[in-house]
Parts: structure tokens; C-alpha cells; sequence
């Protein structure tokens, strides 16, 4: 092989590799990192996996927040209309949060159909649903009919 | 009356950027110099009309104008003043109308400062910066004019700017951004006009350089700002979420990175060239491709503003023909592009083209991992979120590799440098940055720690290569300030921009390895320790603010029993949409932040849900943010930029 050739298969395999690498990279963290939403109806007829990292989203079902008195855990329902599915938290809720209000919250299902949140998302704006669960609840509306 | 004026005027700012796009480039193209000329003076007065229209846009929400639905849905007659001023860009009508003024803005500083271009050369960028504004201006005429009128009733009242964005941040947040975003139009109008007239020299490249560098910096300390923001204002003291908004921001900010390095090379080897136009499309298409994500709503985003699917058409169609026509441009004219000179394996171009490669990479990912749930529901697939851990695991390796490349970068030269000379001047440095990165978890932190040694090391690297590099200048040198003299701006301001990485990554190392942080139920004389400190909740009182009434919080912060500091947070209800806010306290240090927030009353009020962090070297993050939009504007004011177009002919030839 004459020099330059040798730089270009180099520079090729080079290429090759490196964009191996990152493509690797790339769908082993997507693989790792991507979070299913479930409309509260899914997750009641058993259709969310238990154990994995998956979103909920649904409205703050009224009278259905329940305080801990002596820590920060708190207990409520969100409900797509159809199904309630119970969420509990431990922390500081959003500004946002509150009965009526749709949210998304972000965990694990666990044994006893509860879905433990680490992460509950409000919008800030008291208008605003989030599209998937507009889109749930319009399906449901549409299947009603 | 005064809003018709406004939207009059756009329809104006509308025909003149009609003509500019068409009558300076149809002169360049037929050579006509009196049609070309006339690029100067239409760029004026697009720019004029386009800020009549924002100042009567300003008038009517200084003058509380309620008739007039932009302004009632986003002021109200009880907010400050400088917060009706900024909420011109409050929402998505003003702040495209603030991109429109940015466009104009830069349209009009490019025919004022390019003395040195030719005029053909000159009519073709104005021309293309026209049509960018026709398609604009056209875009906020037809789907968003911000003067349209609730007639004959309109509200007593407006409805209130979201308290979030009823803050400093806010005022100064989106202008830096856009000018950023926008700024890139300047490259990418280059771009167009060297591959029109088929001229794509090292001289093209030293006339976008200074203004691609000054829109690099903008959009850098837009970033920077945003994330400043977003952590003393949301409560919560995150500084980056990988929202998708954040993200339509960092990818055209990485790809011009790119260029910026890319034009380098090509102004000072002449080659790259049509990779470095290639980049300069991609980077304003990105740009508007995050317009359209912020636009559109078809993302779920805490940016996201009222959707509507027209819009988001309108701009999909707006970038849909800019890529497509820049594209097809490109395909054509680009294989005629030659390179000018040769170079070796271990070269700065080398180096710099390894540079592009990451960056390229890094915004390829960040665009996937944006873009992929839109994919996935598009090909019916479900709703999916790609959360934060993706893009961590797959930024910070490829980061981390890019600044060990960085570090050797410097110690390179044009064209060839031999392996005993590279190495001769990077074994210290090296040596040094892993001793220290070794060292360092031991001393501030309790034990060894990999990812503060690779953090570290890899952040000391790039400081102690510059450094070192700096330092072997002066080896030949007569005297100090001879040398200091004889170094470029340009120089100066890469060292800048580097050390600035360095500082950044500093940060960001150590605020998400040592960072604090509590959420705890506090009554009335609670108190709770946190890294060393004491804090004491002191109970709450209300106050009362121009439009919101407040409970505030006193917090004493104790060290050893030394007093350090009293915060007071506040939890705001605004009177208008009884909103709730947090507004967090701070203090604020070179070496930690202490940040308190408020959750909610529990309990009747008798006790708190209260957010405590220890946040240590918090502020590096945005201090090398600085740093480097500040190399970026340095490196733009090289005076070999000033000098005239003949001067410089003759010093080449």
C-alpha cells in the first residue's frame, strides 16, 4: 500500500470505530434511559410493569391528599376520568400541585398497585394539561362515544 | 391607534426586507452596482421600521393598553415597570417580534461594519439576510401579529405575566439568547453568498469570523443566564435539566463552537472550507429548528407556550426551506471548493478537525435523545421521555475525551509538529493535573473519588496546558511587554475561552458530587445541620410586594456558632391568578451557595416543608460560562479584522 493509502484505510477505520463506539453508547443509554407514560386506566388493568421506571400522568383527584403529620410524605389519587391509581411521594410538591391539577409523576409501581413517585412534574400554568394526558383522556372520550 | 401604527410599521419592515431580498441580489448577480447598492439602505430601513413597531408594542403595555389581546394576556396594570417592558417578550407573539428586531438589528450592523467586503459580496449577504426576514417578518404578520385588538369589549385588566418570569432573569435571559440564535444567520448569510458567487477563500472566512464569534458569545451567556436563572428562580437549585428547550439551545451552541474553531482553521490554512460552510447551515438551522421546538409545543417542556399547530407548520416549513435550499445550494457549488495546503497527523488542523468531530457528535446525540420521543409517538409506539441519565452518560465520556484533546491542541502547530516537542511540552502539565486530581478528593472531600479525579485532571489539564504554553512563549523574548504585545487578541481570547471549560467543568464536577441537600418538615425553632452549617427556622411572617403577598421565612445560618448569614425565603401568592411562587434565598459564595426555599405550609401553618442545599462551587459553572463568551467577543476584536480589505491584499501578496 503507497503511504496515502495507508492514512486514508486508517482515517476509515478510525471513523469506524469511533462511530461504533458512540452509536453503542448512544442505544445502550437510550435502552437504560427511557421512561414509558401510562394513563391511570393502563396502570389499573395491570398493563404498567412493576419495578421499572415508568411515568404516570393524570388529574389530582379532589379531597385525595393525605399528609404524614410528622414528616414530608404525602399520600393522593390522580385519575384519567376512569381509573384512580394511588401516588405517594416523599418531598416537596410544586407550586403548582394541586386538586384538579393535572400532573405527571415520575417512579415505580410497586407490589401493592401503589405507584411510588420520586419526581411529581406540575405545569405552571393552571390551564395547562400535559399532552399525553390530554390525549389519554380524549381517547377515553372518544371510546365512551 | 398607536398599535396600528406598530403593526403598519412591520408591514413595512415586511416590503423593505421584500426588496432587499431580491433587488441587492439581483444586482450582485448581473452586476449591477446601483442595485446592489442599494442593500445599505434598505438594511436601515428594515431595522427602523421593525423598532417603531417594538417601541409602539412597548408604548402600549408602559400605557397598560388592555384592549390589545398580547398585552392583557401578559401584563396587568399592578406589575412593576420594568416588568411590563420585559413582558414584551413574555410570550410568543413580542418575543418573535424581539427576534425580528435582533435580525433587523444585525442585518443593519453588518452593512454598517463591512467596509472591507465587497459590495457584490456585501449585496448577497444583506439579500440573504432579507429573505430570512421576509420569511419572519411574513411569520409573525400572518399567524402572530402581537396588535391584534379585543374590540369593541376589552378587559378591565390584563391577565398577569407568569410570576416566574416576573424577574431579572427574564429581562435579560431571552435577548441574549436571540441574539445568539440569530446571530448565526450573519455565518449562515455568508455562507450562502460565498456559495453563490462561488468565492470560498480564506478571505471569506476572516469576514464571518468576528461575527460568528460575536454571536457564539451571546448564545453562550444566553445559556449561561437560563441556567442562572432557572436555578435561583424554579426553587429547586438545578441548574440543567436536559429540557428539550434547554437542549434546542446547546446544539447550535455546540455546533458553532464547532465553526467557530472550523473557521479558524480555514481563515488561517485554507482548508476545511466546505466542511466550515456545511457547519454555518447547520448551525442556523438548528437555531430555527429550536424555535420551532419552543414554537410548535410538540414538545412537553416547561418552555413550551400556548401550542398551536399552525404555527409550528409555518416555522416546519420555514426550516424545512431553508435546509432544503441551502442543502441543494451546497451540493452544487461545494465539490468545486479545493484546499490550499497540506498538513501532517500531528497538526493543529488535525487537532481542530478532532475538535469538530466531538462537538458534531455531542449535538448529534443531544438532537436524538430530543427528537427520539417525538419518533417513537410519530411511528405509534407510545409516549416515552428520555430522561436526564441518557444524556449525562453520553455527553460526559464524549466531553470528558474532547478536553484531553483540547489540552494537546494548544501544544500543536500549524501544519506539523514533531512527537519529542509535543511531548517535551505536555509531560508537566500532564503530571501535574494528575497529581493534583488524585490529591484533590483526599483534601476537600472525604476519600478517593473517580469521578472528581477525572473531573479535576481533566479540568487542571486544560488550565496547566495553556498555561504552560503561555509561559513558552516568553522563551525567546526580549522583553515581557514586547511579547505581550505581539500576541494576538484572538490568542488571548483562546486562552480565555479554554480556561473557561476548565472553570466550568470545575463546577460541574464538584456541585453534583458534593452537593447537599435536605428536605425537612421545620417548625418554629427546628433546626437542622447541613455540611457544617446550622440551620435555624425562625418562623414566618407576611409581607406584602407590589403585586403579591408573601410569607416570609427568617432562617439563621450558623457555623460553629458564629452567625453567617439570615435568609428569607419567600412563598408568594400573586393577586391577580392567585399564582403560588417560591422564591428561594441565597447566599451566594466563590466557593458555596447556601440556598433555602419554602415547600408548603403544613399543618395549618404551624409548620414548613422547607428545601435546604449546600451547593459548593456552584458559581464556577457560570463564571466559565463568562469566561468564555468573553474569549469568544475578545478574539472578535483582533484588529486584523479592522484593517481594510486593500491592506490586507497587499500584506498577502
Amino acid at each position: 500500500m503507497t503511504p496515502k493509502r495507508k492514512k486514508r484505510l486508517s482515517i476509515i477505520l478510525g471513523l469506524v470505530f469511533g462511530t461504533a463506539l458512540i452509536v453503542g453508547l448512544v442505544m445502550f443509554s437510550l435502552s437504560e434511559n427511557i421512561n414509558l407514560f401510562y394513563s391511570t386506566s393502563q396502570i389499573a388493568q395491570g398493563e404498567a410493569p412493576v419495578g421499572a421506571r415508568i411515568r404516570a400522568g393524570g388529574m389530582v383527584v379532589d379531597g385525595s391528599i393525605k399528609r404524614s403529620t410528622d414528616s414530608l410524605k404525602v399520600q393522593f389519587a390522580i385519575t384519567d376520568y376512569e381509573h384512580q391509581v394511588i401516588v405517594e411521594f416523599t418531598g416537596i410538591l410544586p407550586d403548582l400541585f394541586r386538586e384538579g391539577q393535572g400532573i405527571i409523576a415520575q417512579g415505580k409501581m410497586d407490589a401493592q398497585g401503589i405507584f411510588q413517585a420520586d419526581e411529581v412534574l406540575a405545569k405552571h400554568d393552571e390551564n395547562y394539561m400535559p399532552p399525553e394526558i390530554a390525549e389519554s383522556m380524549k381517547q377515553k372520550q372518544e371510546s365512551v362515544k | 391607534m398607536i398599535p396600528e401604527i406598530g403593526e403598519f410599521a412591520l408591514i413595512i419592515a415586511l416590503l423593505l426586507s421584500v426588496v432587499l431580498a431580491v433587488v441587492p441580489m439581483y444586482g450582485a448577480t448581473t452586476a449591477n452596482e446601483m442595485w446592489m447598492s442599494y442593500a445599505r439602505p434598505l438594511a436601515m430601513g428594515q431595522f427602523l421600521f421593525v423598532i417603531v413597531s417594538f417601541i409602539c408594542l412597548g408604548y402600549a403595555f408602559a400605557q397598560d393598553d388592555f384592549s390589545v389581546v398580547y398585552v392583557a394576556q401578559h401584563s396587568n396594570s399592578q406589575m412593576p415597570i420594568q416588568f411590563k417592558l420585559s413582558a414584551i417578550w413574555g410570550g410568543h407573539e413580542g418575543s418573535l417580534l424581539l427576534w425580528a428586531l435582533i435580525l433587523c438589528g444585525w442585518t443593519f450592523a453588518v452593512s454598517r461594519f463591512s467596509k472591507a467586503l465587497p459590495l457584490d459580496m456585501l449585496a448577497r449577504v444583506l439579500s440573504v439576510m432579507g429573505i430570512i426576514a421576509t420569511g419572519f417578518i411574513s411569520f409573525l404578520l400572518i399567524t402572530s401579529s402581537p396588535f391584534e385588538r379585543y374590540l369593541p369589549r376589552f378587559p378591565a385588566d390584563g391577565a398577569d405575566l407568569n410570576p416566574l418570569l416576573q424577574d431579572f432573569g427574564l429581562i435579560v435571559h431571552p435577548p441574549m439568547l436571540y441574539m445568539g440564535y440569530v446571530g448565526f444567520s450573519v455565518a449562515f448569510a455568508f455562507a450562502i453568498a460565498a456559495l453563490l458567487s462561488g468565492r470560498m477563500d480564506a478571505a471569506w472566512a476572516r469576514w464571518s469570523r468576528p461575527w460568528t464569534n460575536v454571536a457564539w458569545a451571546f448564545l453562550g451567556l444566553g445559556i449561561t443566564l437560563g441556567s442562572w436563572w432557572a436555578y435561583y428562580e424554579l426553587g429547586w437549585g438545578g441548574w440543567w435539566f436536559w429540557d428539550p428547550v434547554e437542549n434546542a439551545s446547546l446544539m447550535p451552541w455546540l455546533v458553532g463552537t464547532a465553526l467557530v474553531h472550523s473557521l479558524a482553521v480555514t481563515e488561517k490554512r485554507g482548508v476545511f472550507k466546505s466542511w466550515t460552510l456545511l457547519l454555518a447551515i447547520f448551525a442556523f438551522s438548528l437555531s430555527l429548528l429550536g424555535t420551532f421546538l419552543v414554537r410548535s409545543g410538540v414538545l412537553t417542556s416547561v418552555h413550551a407556550f400556548a401550542s398551536d399547530p399552525e404555527r409550528g407548520f409555518f416555522i416546519l416549513m420555514l426550516l424545512a426551506i431553508t435546509m432544503g435550499g441551502s442543502l441543494t445550494l451546497y451540493a452544487f457549488k461545494a465539490p468545486s471548493v479545493k484546499s490550499e495546503s497540506s498538513f501532517s497527523w500531528l497538526s493543529r488542523e488535525v487537532l481542530l478537525l478532532v475538535n469538530n468531530v466531538f462537538l458534531t457528535v455531542m449535538a448529534v446525540t443531544v438532537l436524538l435523545g430530543t427528537l427520539y420521543p417525538l419518533l417513537i409517538d410519530a411511528l405509534g409506539q407510545g409516549k416515552i421521555s428520555v430522561g436526564p441519565p441518557y444524556f449525562n452518560a453520553v455527553f460526559v465520556p464524549i466531553m470528558g475525551t474532547m478536553a484531553i484533546a483540547m489540552g494537546v491542541s494548544v501544544a500543536v502547530r500549524w501544519r506539523e509538529t514533531s512527537t519529542e516537542t509535543v511531548l517535551k511540552t505536555l509531560w508537566l502539565p500532564a503530571v501535574i493535573s494528575l497529581l493534583m486530581g488524585l490529591i484533590f478528593p483526599f483534601v476537600y472531600g472525604s476519600g478517593f473519588d473517580m469521578r472528581v479525579f477525572l473531573g479535576i485532571s481533566v479540568s487542571l489539564w486544560i488550565i496547566s496546558t495553556v498555561v504552560s504554553e503561555f509561559i513558552g512563549k516568553f522563551r525567546n523574548a526580549q522583553t515581557l511587554s514586547s511579547r505581550l504585545s505581539q500576541l494576538s487578541m484572538s490568542y488571548y481570547g483562546m486562552m480565555l475561552a479554554h480556561i473557561g471549560v476548565a472553570v466550568t467543568a470545575i463546577g460541574i464536577t464538584l456541585v453534583s458530587t458534593y452537593s447537599e441537600e435536605r428536605d425537612m418538615r421545620m417548625a418554629k425553632g427546628d433546626s437542622v445541620e447541613l455540611a457544617g452549617y446550622q440551620f435555624t427556622f425562625q418562623g414566618t411572617q407576611v409581607v406584602k410586594g407590589a403585586n403579591y403577598m408573601a410569607d416570609q421565612a427568617t432562617i439563621e445560618v450558623t457555623e460553629d456558632g458564629q452567625s453567617v448569614v439570615t435568609l428569607h425565603p419567600e412563598k408568594r401568592r400573586y393577586n391577580v391568578k392567585r399564582n403560588m411562587m417560591t422564591e428561594a434565598d441565597i447566599d451566594a459564595g466563590l466557593f458555596r451557595d447556601l440556598y433555602v426555599a419554602l415547600g408548603e405550609p403544613l399543618n395549618e401553618g404551624e409548620a414548613w416543608a422547607v428545601r435546604v442545599h449546600y451547593k459548593p462551587y456552584v458559581r464556577w459553572l457560570w463564571l466559565g460560562g463568562i469566561l468564555m463568551a468573553l474569549g469568544g467577543l475578545l478574539t472578535a476584536a483582533d484588529k486584523r479584522y479592522r484593517k481594510s480589505s486593500r491592506k490586507q491584499e497587499s500584506v498577502h501578496a
